[in-house]
């Protein structure tokens, strides 16, 4: 096997922009995911890049088990391959960030106490990847800008107290650089060259390892079509015929997650779609929030913002909740002033935090009631779809206004859009091949 | 939206610029009445009696016409706020808060002139509460005469004796006797009677220019060609010979697009190729008119059919003016109209569309501020997607409020609906393999 067919689908969101590649059969092979940025091209093309990585480490793992390694070993092997192969791309990363600060400063002869805090702060980072990626640690995101960001901002919050330099200077100069570094696409090689230089840190890998990564290595990847979709849909660069209603990717992405799905509920950054979907996966009949955003996932993330709390901290809190308070408007303008008029009446953060999230649910589920119900089964997706609070509301109002329906929510559902994005390719280069 | 383009001037086809005349003429013809001495009275479009207003010389004043002209204009938005601004509330419908702004800008008129105050206004109450809250306001204003006719529902979905007897009692004892005051004239028959001859006829080549959209391709957009089409009839100029000769010509012109097998005219030229055909269900968006329409044509999607179209009266079904029972058949006409009919009758309208029309489905854009059209209309997208089995799509704007215009979302919804539908087309053609 020297080369291998892929077909690419992409799913541009307003926060996140994922890609799903599958392989000539219609099976996945990688998935990948980055932050959506101010270059949608350099969006997609990262999430690509990603889903191809991962679709390699999928090949190594095939390659290996081919090999004779046991599965147990399998696992073992790549999850320490893959950790040091993050470390290079991080490095990667970290090394264009302080060519681009450097260049900055050098443009705007800035101070010389300036340089010495910035340098100070990026070699302190580059000292510090080893230990960010050492075995058994743990990331609070996998995206350069969220990692890099986190430490760079302490970091020079010291420096600047310490030299008496501006903290906003030095903050200002990280979101210049981060937007330029962002934008860079990968160097070309950048797989094989990450992959050959995590193997070497791997002491005592067995030669299988190095074999397979070779195999894979020199594999010829020849993307076969992409499809396109998501909420920046009319900015996105792909030619008009390949791009896709998301409502319609949604739907077959579902469907091919969960053959028996006949609704589906995805709650996104900017937009709510409740959807009903044929036993093909075709949708029949679909609403959505109009212009709008109230009880989106944007409004969890005013919520947190106004909490001083992660995204991902808000789910748990809530379910700590014995009393929610009972809430009804879910206007993100208005989420600000609604939380502190609560708390100021003295409610607990988490109960209100449990309304919040029921009130959410409430608005999906008029949309679901508009769009002609719940069918069984019932598939959530969408980034809300991970908040384990919003998952419970939803379980409940389904249970009382519809009974007991088989409600499935994959780990993988942030990729349900780019999954149909991605099949609706595969069919269409199917039937062209068929035809 | 790319301004260059949006500037490009429109594409007109001769009737429609006819048509533009025509219009302008009735606003400069009101705008000089306070000089000649013509009496004018304000009335709503639904069971308007443009041939008895006629038969007394009496200029009609539309101000949901004025409303939906200045939204096209772009001065809707600055007329809605100062009705706001003078304590009407968001929810209220943005016909009135369009009209109202105008007539406290100093009633300028699309045209640019001023028009005059009403001498009369015909209150034709036709299935909307609101027309009734819009001249109770009026007549605070102005201090004119109001004369009511108040139109049964057909809540049974049929025109009963008594109710004709009903309406044509308020003709002959309430309605007539305040236009013979007005105007200073006596109530002449013979004149209705003429008026309505012309009416009937008109209608003959507007329901022929309606049905044309059977054709594949249609030579016709039905809703957004549509309200162009209805225009005269529906306004100032059912009765008149001017509308008799536009109606004639119109059916020509398409005609002639029907043998050369040509699609719509739309803003931006003739369309590509047909490739949806879609039924739709509520008025359009009168700020982004040209927007909304291409986003349509853009996709090869015509609509053959709409409802909105018949709101100024239901011809299609059969229903002619007819001069030898005067007062009886303007009382049917206005029992008629769209918005009088029951939901079932509506449902029932939209399945023989989809049907007769060969449609891909029923589209609905449901409007913000008219509670009149909106009630019921998702059960009315269940009921026609189950008879018919058509999808059905639902978009979301509103008559004259730019604020309620969001285009990225609206163009989301209906691509998704046009791929919905050519998904459904692929499954049936494989399944049918």
């Amino acid at each position: 096997m020297t080369s291998l067919r892929y077909f690419v689908g992409i799913d541009l969101g307003s926060t996140t922009t994922k890609s799903v590649v599958l392989d000539e059969e219609g099976r996945i092979l990688g998935r990948g995911i980055t932050n959506s940025r101010s270059n949608y091209e350099v969006a997609c093309e990262v999430a690509s890049g990603e889903a191809l990585i991962d679709a390699r480490f999928g090949l190594i793992e095939r390659d290996l088990k081919g090999r004779g390694v046991g599965e147990e070993e399998c696992g073992r092997l790549l999850k320490a391959l893959e950790l040091r192969f993050r470390e290079k791309q991080y490095r990667a990363q970290l090394d264009n960030l302080c060519v681009t600060i450097r260049k900055i400063l050098d443009e705007r002869k800035e101070d010389p106490a300036v340089v010495l805090a910035a340098d100070t702060v990026l070699s302190t980072m580059n000292e510090e990847v080893s230990e960010l990626y050492a075995e058994g640690s743990s990331r609070k995101s996998d995206f350069f800008r969220d990692l890099a960001g986190s430490r760079y901002l302490s970091l020079a919050e010291s420096e600047a107290r310490g030299r008496g330099v501006p903290y906003d200077l030095l903050v200002g100069l990280y979101d210049k650089a981060i937007l330029e570094v962002e934008n860079m696409p990968a160097a070309e090689d950048a797989f094989a060259a990450h992959a050959s230089a995590a193997l070497a840190d791997l002491e005592g890998a067995p030669e299988a390892l190095g074999d397979a990564i070779a195999a894979v290595r020199e594999l010829e990847m020849i993307e076969g079509g992409s499809v396109g979709t998501g909420y920046g849909r009319q900015t996105l660069p792909f030619p008009k015929e390949s791009i896709r209603s998301e409502i319609l990717c949604h739907g077959l992405g579902a469907h091919a997650m969960f053959p028996g799905t006949r609704t589906v509920l995805d709650i996104g950054g900017q937009d709510t779609k409740a959807i009903q979907v044929d036993e093909n996966g075709i949708v029949t009949s679909f609403q959505m929030n109009d212009r709008c955003a109230a009880g989106c996932g944007r409004y969890l993330g005013y919520i947190a913002d106004e909490m001083n709390l992660g995204l991902h901290e808000l789910g748990p809190l809530a379910c700590e909740s014995n009393r929610p308070v009972k809430i009804n408007s879910t206007c993100t303008v208005f989420a600000g002033a609604e939380l502190r008029e609560r708390l100021s009446l003295g409610e607990k953060r988490e109960d209100i935090l449990a309304g919040l999230h029921r009130a959410i649910i409430l608005r999906a589920m008029s949309l679901l009631a508009r769009s002609g119900g719940i069918e069984d089964e019932f598939t959530f997706t969408g980034g809300v779809a991970k908040n384990e609070a919003a998952v419970n509301a939803l379980r409940e109002l389904v249970r009382e206004n519809y009974g007991d329906k088989t409600i499935n929510i994959s780990p993988d559902s942030i990729y349900t859009g780019a999954l149909g994005a991605a099949l609706f390719c595969w069919r269409d280069h199917r039937r062209t091949r068929a035809a | 939206m790319n301004k260059k383009e949006e500037s490009k001037a429109a594409q007109k086809d001769s009737s429609q610029i006819r048509q533009k005349n025509m219009i302008a003429a009735h606003y400069s013809r009101l705008a000089r009445a306070p000089e000649t001495g013509e009496k004018c009275a304000y009335t709503f479009v639904p069971g308007n009696l443009t041939e008895l207003l006629r038969s007394f010389d009496l200029l009609p004043v539309l101000p949901e016409i004025n409303a939906l002209q200045s939204a096209m204009r772009g001065k809707s938005r600055d007329y809605i706020r100062l009705a706001e601004k003078a304590g009407h509330s968001e929810d209220v419908c943005t016909y009135v808060k369009c009209d109202l702004g105008m007539m406290e800008s100093g009633n300028i008129g699309p045209t640019g002139e001023r028009l005059p105050d009403p001498d009369l206004l015909l209150l034709s109450y036709t299935g909307c509460f609101t027309f009734m809250k819009w001249f109770e306001i009026l007549r605070e204003e102005y201090d004119a005469p109001v004369a009511m006719l108040h139109v049964p529902y057909q809540g049974d979905g049929e025109i009963t004796d008594s109710m004709r007897k009903y309406v044509v009692d308020q003709l002959r004892n309430k309605v007539i006797p305040a236009m013979e005051k007005v105007s200073g004239r006596a109530y002449d028959e013979d004149r209705l009677k003429e008026e309505l001859a012309r009416s009937a006829k008109a209608e003959d080549d507007l329901v022929a220019v309606l049905e044309s959209a059977r054709n594949k391709p249609s030579p016709i957009d039905a809703y957004f060609g549509g309200v162009y089409y209805i225009g005269p009839i529906f306004t100032a100029f059912r009765g008149s010979e001017e509308a008799v000769g536009y109606y004639e010509a119109l059916r020509a012109e398409i005609e002639e697009r029907v043998r050369l097998g040509k699609g719509p005219i739309t803003p931006d030229g003739e369309m590509g190729p047909e490739k949806y055909r879609i039924v739709v269900e509520g008025p359009p968006n009168w700020t982004s008119f040209r927007e909304f329409w291409r986003m349509f044509a853009e996709e090869g999607a015509v609509v053959v059919a709409s409802s909105y179209t018949k709101v100024g009266g239901v011809y299609d079904n059969g229903f002619r003016h007819d001069p030898s029972r005067p007062l009886e058949t303007l009382a049917e006409y206005c029992m008629g109209c769209y918005t009088n009919l029951n939901l079932p009758s509506r449902v029932d309208m939209l399945v023989r569309y989809v049907e007769e029309y060969e449609a891909d489905g029923l589209l609905i854009n449901s409007i913000k501020s008219c509670n009149s059209f909106s009630a019921g209309q998702l059960m009315m997208l269940r009921e026609v997607e189950n008879r018919t089995g058509k999808p059905g799509g639902f978009i979301e704007s509103d008559l004259v409020d730019p604020r309620y215009f969001s285009a990225a979302n609206i163009k989301n919804r209906l691509e998704s609906y046009f791929q919905m539908i050519e998904q459904k087309r692929a499954g049936v053609a494989a399944r049918g393999a």
